[in-house]
Formats: C-alpha cells, sequence, structure tokens
C-alpha cells in the first residue's frame, strides 16, 4: 500500500476559488472546446450547427445588401439619364461643341427589354454616357455583354434585322444598370431635331430621385418580413442540431461534478462556437454566392457582385443578433431539460400546451393591421404598423402550430401499423417536429399572403388600363413626320407578315388661341392629317378631294360635340402645337360637319381633320404619325416582324405592345421569384427536418433492429417515417393556407383591393408537399442501412 | 450441521416424542438425508446427560414405551448462543477437483474435457434443483437456491479454471 | 446430419466479421416444445449462433434447417416472413418500441402478421395477463420497470403463437429475483405452448431453466449431454 500511495502524483493545490466572470468564461469555453474538439461526432454537430447557421446568415446578409444594391443601380441609372436643360424632358439643350443628338430606340423582343440611343455628336468633343469612350461611328453601335450574347445566339435574327448596325465595342459595368441588362448604343449621320432627334447638353441627372410608391413600400416589407421570419426560425432550430447528443454528454460532466449552471454555460458556449462558426461560414458562403449572382435574374434584377454589399449597420447587428440568439435559444431549449448526473430528464408535460396566449398572438397582428396599418395610395407609409402586423401574425401561426400539432396527434388512434407508429411518436414529443414545421408555416404563410398581394394589385392594373388587345396589339408614335412618311408606314406596315389591319394618320393638337388663366382649361381637340381613304375609316365623310377640311363630332355625344366645336371655328384660327413650337392655322369657313364613325379598331375619331393638301404633315409641329397595327398571332413571332417594320420606318419610333404583356410577366416574375425564395427556405428547412430525422434514427439504432429481427418490412418503417414527416407537414401546412389567406385578405384590404385569386396557395402547398417526399426518400438509404442486425450485437 | 442444537429448537415450541421429532426433522430439514431414529435417541441421551433436555414423560399405550422430552432453561440458552453465533466461513477449495485436473496435466490427459464433464454434472444438478424450487414452496426455494448458489460458485469456478488452463498447464507441468 | 424430429437444426455454421471467426463450424438442433440453453463466454459467438438460427443473418456456410426448410436458401423477404409468423424474440434491452403503449407493444408482431388491431390487443391483453403485466396495457415502456418490461417483452414474443422464441440474455438487465421470475413465466409458457425456446445466456442459474444446454467456446458449439 505504502508503494503505491508513494507513486501517486502530488494533487495540485486547490485554487482559491475564482470569481464569478471567470467561472462564466472558463465554462464558455469548455464548451467550445467541446464543440472544437468533441471528436468527429461533436465535430458533424458542430459543422451541421454552422452550415445551418451559415445559411442563415448568408440569407440575411444578403438581404442587407438590398439598400446598396438599390442605391447602386440607381445611381447609375442617374449618371447615364440626361442632364436635364429645364423641367421638360422635351426641352431640348442649346447645340454647342459638346452637345449630343438622340433618339431613345428601346425595342422589345421576346418579351424582352433592349434598350437603345441612336446618337449624333454636335461638335468635336461630345458628352458621353457612363461606360462607353466616344460616340459609335455611323452605321456602328456598342453593345453591352449580355446583348452581344443574345445577338450571337442561333434564332436570334429578327433582332438583328432590327440593329442593322455593326458591333464595334462593349459597354462598360459603369454604364450598366444590372449584368444582365440588354443596352446598345448607336451612331448616326442622319439624325436632326426634325426626325426625333434630342439634344442633350450632359449626362448625369442629379435631381431627388422620387420616393417609392406606397404601395411598392409596402411589397418591400412583406418580402423582408416573409423571407428572413423562416430564417431565423431556421437558425433557432440549427443551433438545436444535435442537442440530444450533447445533453447526453453533459450529464456525463454532471456526473464529475459540474452543477447544473456549468452544464448551462457549457451548452451556451457549444452553441456560441457553432454560431460564431456559422457567421465566418456565412460570410464565405456570401462572398463566393455573389460571384455568381450576375448569372441570376430575378424579377428582371440582376446585381454586379459588387453591388451586394451589406450595410454596415445590418451587417453588424447581424454578427451581434446571431451568436446571441443562439445561446438564448440554448438556455431556452435547456429549460424543459434536467441534466442529472446519471442521464438526462426530459421534464414532462403535465398539461398539454395552451392555446389562450397563443391564439391572440395572431389576432393581435390582424388587430394592428386594421387599425394602423391602411394605405393612402398618395400619402407616405408608415412601416412600422405593417411591419409589426405581418411579424406577429407569422410568428403567432409559428406559435399556433405545436398546439394544433399536440391537439391533432393526441386524438389519433389506432390505424394500420406505419400510422400508429408515427402517430405514437408524435404523440410522445411532437415539439421538435413542431418546431421544424414551424419555419415551414411561416415561409408558406408569408408568400402565399404576399402572393395575394401581387395579384390583387397586378389584376387592378388590367383593369386600370382597360386595354383591349382584340382591337389593337400594337401602337407606333414617330415623330418622323415627312410628306408622305404617314401613307408610307401604313403601307410598310401592311405588307408585314401577319399584319391585319393598319390604321395610320398624323396627329396634334390644335387649341383656341388666347391669353388663359392659370385654373381656365384651354379648348383644345386633335387634329388628324390624312388621305381621304384614311379620313374615310376615321369618319363619315361624303365627298372628300385632297384639300378638304371636316369637322367631326363623336356621334351621340352632344358635350363632346359642342367642345369641338368651341375650338374648331369655321374661319377662324387655330393654334396647333404647344409650349415654344406653335403655328397658326386658319380653319378654312367651307369645312362640314361630319358625324366621327368607330375605326376598325372599334374606337372612335373626333376633332378636326384634314386632307394632306389642305396642310403640309410635314410642318405641323408637335405632330405625330400614330398607327394601330392588329395582327395574326397564329404567324410566328409577329411581333417581332412587326417591331421590324417599325425600326425600319423610324428607329425612334415609340412602340407600344398594347396587351398587358409586359405587366403579366413582371408579375410572373414576381410570382417565380417569390416561389424561388420561399422554395429555397423551404429546402433549408427540409435540410433541418431531415438532420434531426436522421438524427432519431441513429438513436434508435438498436430498436431498429430488434423490428428487423421481428420480421418487420422495410416498407413498414418507410410508410412511418413518412407519416411521421407528412402529418406535422400537413397540419402546418394547413395552418399556413389559412393563415397566409387571411394575412393575405388583410394586406388587400389595406390597399383598398379586392383578392383576385384565392387559389394562389395551391403551388406552395405543392412545394410543402415534395418537402415530405423529399425528406422521407432521403431518410430512406440510412433507414434501410440502419436496419440490419448489427445493432442487436451487445458483445 | 449441528443435529443437536436443531432438536433442541424443535423442542421450543414444546415437549414432544422422539418419533415426532424425527418426523418433523426429516419433513423440514432432511430432503436430502432423512434421520435414523437411532441418532435421534443417542443425541437426545447426550442432551439429557448434559441437562438440556429432561424427561417431561412416558406413555404407553399398548405399544412400546414412547418418552417426551422437554427443553430446560439451559437447552433454550444453548440454542441461543448456536444460533447468535455465525458459522466459521471456510475457503472452501475444490481440493478434489483441483488434484484432478493438476493430476490431468500431469498426465496429459484432457483437463478441459474433465472441467466440462463437471459443469455439465452441475448444471445437471442445478436443473434438478431449479425444476424441484419450480413445484414447491417458499421453504424449498430458498433451499434449493442455496444449494444453487453454491453450485453456481463452483460452476464460476470451473469455467475461470478453464479459460486458464494453459496457464495453469506451464506452472505444473512447465 | 440433422437429428430425428429436430424443429430448427443446423450443421456446420461459418461466419466471419472482417478477419475474426465468430462462427467456426458450429451445429445445433432443437425440438419442438424444447427449451435449449446456449452458454459460453463473452465473444465465444453465441449471439451470432442465435442470429444465424433465427435467420437475422446469413452464414458464410453450412445449412440451417427449419420444419423442413433450408433456412440459408430463402431470400431475405421470406425470412422476414418467417420471423414474423414462426419466430418469437425476447433480448436484453432496448427492444420494446418507446412510444407505443405496453399492449400495442405486445400486439405488434400480430399486426405485423397482418391481424386486425382489435382482435390483436385482444390477444395481448391474454398474454400479458398470463406474464402479470396486464395492468400496464395503457402505460408507456419508459414508465415501467425493468422487470416489467421484460415480461412485456416476453408477452410479445409469444402473442404470434411461434414455434420458437430466440431469447438473448433476457434477463442480463435484471436483478436476480427479477429474471428468476422472468425466466420462470417464459419457461412455463413456452412449455404448455410447446414452443421451443433457444436461451442465449452465460448465466447458469438461467441456463438451468432450460432442458439442455449447448456450449459455444471459439465458434463451435458442443451438446454438453452427447459431449459426456
Amino acid at each position: 500500500m505504502t508503494l503505491l500511495e508513494e507513486k501517486l502524483p502530488a494533487a495540485p493545490p486547490r485554487p482559491a476559488s475564482p470569481s464569478r466572470g471567470s467561472v462564466t468564461l472558463r465554462d464558455l469555453g469548455l464548451g467550445i472546446r467541446f464543440a472544437a474538439a468533441g471528436g468527429r461526432e461533436g465535430w458533424i454537430r458542430t459543422l451541421l450547427t454552422a452550415v445551418g447557421v451559415g445559411l442563415g446568415v448568408a440569407l440575411l446578409l444578403l438581404a442587407s445588401s438590398v439598400p446598396h444594391l438599390l442605391d447602386a443601380r440607381n445611381a447609375r441609372e442617374q449618371a447615364r439619364s440626361e442632364n436635364r436643360a429645364s423641367a421638360y424632358s422635351e426641352t431640348n439643350a442649346p447645340k454647342s461643341d459638346s452637345s449630343v443628338l438622340l433618339v431613345n430606340t428601346t425595342t422589345e423582343y421576346h418579351d424582352r427589354t433592349v434598350a437603345g440611343f441612336l446618337m449624333r455628336a454636335d461638335g468635336s468633343t461630345p458628352v458621353l454616357p457612363p461606360g462607353i469612350d466616344r460616340i459609335p461611328a455611323p452605321d456602328t453601335m456598342v453593345v453591352s455583354p449580355a446583348l452581344r450574347e443574345l445577338l450571337d445566339e442561333p434564332g436570334n435574327e429578327l433582332l438583328r434585322e432590327r440593329l442593322p448596325y455593326e458591333i464595334t465595342g462593349t459597354i462598360r459595368d459603369a454604364g450598366l444598370r444590372s449584368p444582365g441588362e440588354l443596352l446598345y448604343y448607336a451612331g448616326s449621320d442622319t439624325l436632326t431635331p426634325a426626325n426625333g432627334g434630342h439634344r442633350i447638353g450632359g449626362y448625369g441627372d442629379d435631381r431627388q430621385g422620387e420616393p417609392l410608391p406606397p404601395l411598392l413600400i409596402v411589397l418591400v416589407i412583406m418580402v423582408c418580413v416573409v423571407l428572413l421570419a423562416p430564417v431565423a426560425i431556421f437558425i433557432a432550430t440549427a443551433v438545436r442540431f444535435g442537442g440530444d447528443r450533447r445533453d447526453r454528454r453533459l450529464a456525463a460532466l454532471r456526473l464529475v461534478g459540474a452543477d447544473i449552471r456549468t452544464t448551462r454555460r457549457i451548452a451556451a458556449g457549444e452553441a456560441l462556437f457553432g454560431a460564431l462558426l456559422g457567421l465566418l461560414f456565412g460570410l464565405a458562403f456570401f462572398l463566393v454566392g455573389r460571384q455568381f449572382v450576375g448569372a441570376v435574374e430575378i424579377w428582371d434584377v440582376s446585381a454586379f457582385p459588387a453591388d451586394l454589399a451589406p450595410d454596415l449597420r445590418l451587417a453588424s447587428l447581424i454578427a451581434v443578433a446571431v451568436p446571441l440568439t443562439a445561446v438564448l435559444v440554448t438556455l431556452v431549449a435547456m429549460r424543459s431539460v434536467v441534466i442529472e448526473p446519471l442521464g438526462v430528464v426530459r421534464r414532462g408535460r403535465e398539461r398539454g400546451r395552451r392555446l389562450w396566449w397563443r391564439l391572440p398572438v395572431p389576432l393581435a397582428g390582424l388587430a394592428v393591421l386594421a387599425l394602423w396599418g391602411r394605405v393612402e395610395e398618395y400619402a407616405p407609409v408608415n412601416p412600422f404598423p405593417i411591419t409589426a402586423g405581418a411579424v406577429l401574425v407569422l410568428f403567432g401561426l409559428a406559435l399556433l402550430l405545436p398546439w394544433l400539432v399536440e391537439a391533432c396527434v393526441n386524438r389519433l388512434r389506432g390505424g394500420p401499423v406505419p400510422w400508429q407508429l408515427a402517430t405514437r411518436r408524435l404523440q410522445l414529443s411532437s415539439g421538435a417536429a413542431s418546431r421544424a414545421v414551424s419555419g415551414v408555416t411561416v415561409a408558406v404563410a408569408g408568400a402565399i399572403a404576399l402572393q395575394m398581394l401581387f395579384a390583387s394589385m397586378n389584376a387592378d392594373f388590367n383593369r386600370m388600363t382597360g386595354a383591349d388587345p382584340s382591337r389593337a396589339q400594337f401602337a407606333g408614335y414617330s415623330e418622323d413626320v415627312t410628306g408622305e412618311a404617314a401613307t408610307s408606314a401604313i403601307e410598310q406596315f401592311r405588307a408585314t407578315k401577319g399584319v391585319e389591319v393598319v390604321i395610320g394618320s398624323v396627329e396634334a393638337y390644335a387649341s383656341k388661341p388666347g391669353d388663359y388663366a392659370e385654373d381656365e382649361v384651354e379648348p383644345t381637340t386633335s387634329l388628324t392629317v390624312g388621305t381621304c381613304e384614311t379620313l374615310r375609316e376615321l369618319a363619315r365623310i361624303g365627298a372628300c378631294e385632297d384639300g378638304d377640311t371636316f369637322v367631326v363630332h363623336p356621334p351621340g355625344d352632344k358635350d363632346m360635340s359642342a367642345w369641338v366645336d368651341e375650338t374648331a371655328r369655321k374661319g377662324e384660327e387655330v393654334e396647333i402645337g404647344y409650349g415654344n413650337k406653335v403655328m397658326r392655322w386658319t380653319l378654312p369657313a367651307d369645312s362640314p360637319t361630319v358625324q366621327g364613325r368607330e375605326d376598325p379598331m372599334g374606337e372612335t375619331h373626333y376633332g378636326i381633320m384634314a386632307t394632306t393638301g389642305a396642310i403640309d404633315a410635314g410642318k405641323v409641329p408637335g405632330a405625330t404619325i400614330t398607327t394601330q397595327i392588329r395582327v395574326d398571332h397564329s404567324v410566328p413571332d409577329v411581333a417581332e416582324h412587326v417591331r421590324n417594320t417599325a425600326a425600319r420606318i423610324d428607329p425612334g419610333m415609340r412602340f407600344v405592345t398594347i396587351e398587358s404583356v409586359e405587366r403579366n410577366r413582371q408579375y410572373a416574375s414576381i410570382q417565380t421569384g417569390l416561389q424561388v425564395g420561399a422554395s429555397a427556405v423551404l429546402l433549408l428547412i427540409a435540410l433541418s427536418m431531415l438532420v434531426s430525422q436522421l438524427e432519431q434514427l441513429r438513436e434508435r439504432r438498436r430498436l431498429l433492429s430488434v423490428l428487423v429481427a421481428f420480421g418487420t418490412r422495410r416498407a413498414t418503417l418507410g410508410w412511418s417515417v413518412l407519416w411521421q414527416t407528412a402529418v406535422p407537414v400537413v397540419l402546418g401546412l394547413a395552418v399556413a393556407v389559412a393563415g397566409g389567406l387571411g394575412l393575405g385578405a388583410m394586406l388587400v384590404h389595406l390597399i383598398e383591393k379586392d383578392v383576385s385569386d384565392w387559389w394562389l396557395f395551391w403551388p406552395m402547398a405543392g412545394v410543402g408537399g415534395a418537402l415530405i417526399l423529399l425528406v422521407t426518400l432521403l431518410s430512406l438509404p440510412p433507414l434501410w442501412r440502419m436496419m440490419r442486425p448489427d445493432g442487436l450485437r451487445t458483445e | 450441521m449441528s443435529i443437536g442444537h436443531t432438536l433442541l429448537g424443535l423442542l421450543e415450541s414444546g415437549p414432544r416424542h422422539g418419533y415426532d421429532l424425527k418426523r418433523t426433522f426429516d419433513e423440514k430439514f432432511g430432503q436430502d438425508r432423512p434421520l435414523h431414529y437411532g441418532q435421534v435417541y443417542s443425541t437426545m441421551s447426550r442432551l439429557l446427560k448434559n441437562g438440556l433436555v429432561e424427561v417431561d414423560g412416558v406413555e404407553s399405550e399398548g405399544g412400546p414405551e414412547r418418552k417426551r422430552y422437554a427443553i430446560t432453561d439451559a437447552g433454550i440458552t444453548d440454542v441461543s448462543q448456536w444460533l447468535a453465533q455465525p458459522e466459521k466461513p471456510e475457503p472452501y477449495l475444490q481440493s478434489t477437483l483441483y488434484t484432478k485436473v493438476v493430476l490431468a496435466l500431469l498426465t496429459g490427459r484432457s483437463a478441459a474435457d474433465l472441467l466440462d464433464s463437471q459443469r455439465s454434472a452441475h448444471l445437471r444438478m442445478m436443473r434438478i434443483l431449479t425444476d424441484r424450487k419450480r413445484k414447491g414452496d417458499l421453504a424449498d426455494q430458498l433451499i434449493c437456491d442455496h444449494a444453487l448458489f453454491h453450485l453456481e460458485a463452483d460452476l464460476r469456478w470451473l469455467e475461470l479454471t478453464s479459460a486458464r488452463l494453459d496457464q495453469l498447464a506451464k506452472v505444473v507441468a512447465p | 446430419m440433422i437429428p430425428e424430429g429436430s424443429l430448427l437444426a443446423a450443421h456446420d455454421l461459418r461466419k466471419t466479421y472482417g478477419s475474426t471467426p465468430a462462427l467456426d463450424g458450429a451445429s445445433f438442433s432443437v425440438h419442438p416444445g424444447e427449451v435449449v440453453a446456449v452458454m459460453g463466454p463473452s465473444g465465444s459467438g453465441k449471439s451470432t449462433l442465435l442470429h444465424c438460427l433465427a435467420g437475422i443473418i446469413t452464414p458464410d456456410s453450412g445449412t440451417i434447417t427449419y420444419a423442413g426448410r433450408e433456412l440459408s436458401a430463402m431470400s431475405d423477404a421470406e425470412r422476414s416472413a418467417l420471423r414474423r409468423s414462426d419466430f418469437g424474440f425476447v433480448f436484453q434491452f432496448g427492444q420494446l418500441v418507446p412510444e407505443l403503449t405496453c399492449v400495442e407493444n405486445v400486439a405488434l408482431p400480430l399486426r405485423l402478421n397482418g391481424v386486425k388491431r382489435k382482435a390483436a390487443e385482444r390477444t395481448a391483453l391474454e398474454w400479458m395477463e398470463r406474464l402479470e403485466v396486464d395492468d400496464l396495457g395503457t402505460k408507456r415502456p419508459g414508465e415501467v420497470s425493468g422487470g416489467q418490461g421484460q415480461r412485456v417483452a416476453v408477452a410479445r414474443a409469444l402473442a404470434a403463437s411461434p414455434k420458437v422464441i430466440f431469447a438473448d440474455e433476457p434477463t442480463g438487465a435484471l436483478d436476480s429475483l427479477n429474471g428468476e421470475r422472468v425466466m420462470e413465466l417464459l419457461t412455463e409458457a413456452a412449455r404448455s405452448a410447446n414452443v421451443a425456446v433457444v436461451l442465449v445466456t452465460h448465466e447458469a442459474r438461467v441456463a438451468a431453466y432450460s432442458d439442455r444446454d449447448v456450449t459455444v467456446r471459439d465458434g463451435r458449439a458442443r451438446d454438453m449431454e452427447h459431449a459426456v
């Protein structure tokens, strides 16, 4: 015995009891050491948490970059806009050595906007938009990389035909709004102010940008809330990855003398380490991810990597909030667990979850929205009630879910074996399942509400335009008005493949000369110049010779007829044009008054009509050639053919698609974007569900082996895994659909619109269903692997 | 087992005839080895001589003369002392078996077989005891359990020895 | 090589895990209604023998015959079906499904065989009564003691009226009193229902409940009755 004792090392002297602060630090450090050096298992757990938190952080950083992204876009947009000489965009700058004549030749190609300008320098030192070094020579152009790519792709001959300029250069990033923008600058030697050219003196619009419209603010708030709320939930779930295993490890620490507080601090230290690592991962994901961001285009918007710079304040908020959340979540989660030296006791819930404090939260959210959230179309928006209301509703749904899952699951009895296994499992611990699914609920509910908001805004817009694409599908407005231009334009359009009807005339405004007080309305009517043939299509004209003029009344509208007569006084002068470009013209006294008629597009024309012999259309100030075109949509690419004709007639022709195509496309892309975003969030959540599923399976390895020994079929256990995922997800989706529809209806009501479509939730519900399948399918291979008898071997 | 003390103890509940004592003893303790009547007689006369019992009366109803014994105060004291004194724990060496194993090793016979057959015999005995225990009352169970635990201890020794036969062989027959 | 009248017989089984032989020419047989103890030191391969006999794992070589059918020639699905219908199992611990109630656990093999829930649970309760745990019906395994849990497990092994019960250290986690009671109930029920029991144990006192014992040493099984 004495020999033994001599060999024992001397026990180190006991240190004086350390201060509280140093104890806390020591325990946190211990936790960090466990997380960092906990062997392979420990690393996997830490890595899972870090990757989960990292994905969430990357999303948050992305969101915090949005302000800078918009600012940068806006700055580039303004830098390449004209430096306004006056408040009127029509005002030309004085001609100088640096002034430039240009015309906007923006066109549409296959639902994409191709922005473009024809330019002609007045002197030797022309002003230049950002991104190019000189004005392109006549019949050459510089293009954005995206446009160059598009032109090089096979199948885009029609676009090349429309832009018949030789490519001589590339526009640099500084001149582009986003990497995917289609833009070109082409040179011209024929552009004059007379044929549509607009003279500018410099670039850089330094006026204050307009504030975002209120509705858009509501949308932006909702997008942020909807996409970020589930991310917060996901981070909270990720922190709890592998919690059971950790608890058992802490129990072992209790055995060697750690007290409960120490275990909590150690757990907090572990969570802190995971979260800090997650921050680093998130930063890395973000920095790597933004290199590829140029390839992603949502809502017609793509961004340069440099545009994605997180707002410093928001970024620091993330850096502080994420670790703090991690620690808090861990501490809260540990409150329901008692870690004893000999094991972990989960504090059982004697009482079920209570509804009374959960239900008021979403209701309070709705109340906040209803009381303070009303949005006036033109008044500034107070973002706080809307944010608070939406957040309360969404998190309230997340609170309702555990109660609902518990209440439903506890009523489930019997059924086939897989169903019984699944429901019993959920009855025993529905908490973990509810937690993961609450992310799904919040994401889906938010997405549904947001889509309803978009849809109603969109439907509303369509109603306002009242456009009837069955009449005319295109309208062209050209200021290049010369002699026979109108006639020739009509002929060229008629000759275009797929065109059915063309109405073309030269139009200008005529008003009664005189001085008017500011609040007085100047009597004005339209002046239409065309051939007898054209005018006959617009009014009930009997005899017509070149040189005739007519006063045309709208049929059956006495008020409007009287208003026309106020201006069109026979034998008196009228003023044609506006601003500083006007001319006086006498309406011949012998002009007959006739009735207007519906043109082939179904539109009624009235005012003064003159044949080309009565007035020289080329000299009429402010005149435009107006062309309305109806096409046969069965002809492939008919729109592109018509646009090519328009570009050939006058590249500066403003060519409008009357169909609501653009708006629909915008809406569709928003919807797609939203669905992609929500799906990404759901995918994150699926990941966390998968992790906890696998963790649970691993813990039950032995039981699975026993069940195999019994002769349990794989299918039986597979189905039970499916049900175990499906039951909470389906309940979560039900809550999400109900809550989302409620929130959506409330928001739509707030912006004083009507709900246009109650069935928008199907796609999201579908994605939720796919999630169930995904989680189940991915759990099956490990399940099969674990369903082997190895787990039975005790030796 | 001290038969004298056991018989004394039986007398504590009241005077008995010699034959009565034998029957009760057999019933309660003598499953394995019933007492001879002569053994009772000689034991009782020794106890009489030592003053631990006395003759309470003699009956002879148409048969042999039967003495009725009763315990004396000295007898009661003696029983108390016997019960209070623990049995000496004997480190019981499996001397015969050990000798057999060593001999087997020395003569090149299979010691493993020897141990296995002994194991088998032990187990067979245990099986019989277990069966009896299952069918018997609480007293049977306790007695059988006692035997079973002893047999189990022997079995452990047998198992340990067979696991260490190689070691033993080196020591015994280097 | 199959002993006359045996229900389940194995001949010359070999099984290797990695480079470690677990079974090295083991043979074994059990007759209907017979309780056979498989003994041997730790790591001797007795659990492997049991897993092979029950068709949970397949031996590398050797034959296993059950009721005239060759087990190693059967597919995994067939062996699973056989385990469901003809075999019952009791393990040392961790065998009850924690989320199911005790009666549902006992009814599980019946339900896996396609018996309706009501009927299965009725039969389950009858077996629980035999094993003196019928009062635990609605309790979950986490709420009952080890001995009670093991009796529930025995009831479960018996519930589907198997022909053979495989018990791997069924009393390993119990104290001797509870262990003996479980063994008593198991062997009594098995004998009265004419169920064969293959009992793996390293405890002689547990093995003493058998009719016959077999010792596994270094992957070989020796029938002690015939060895003498």
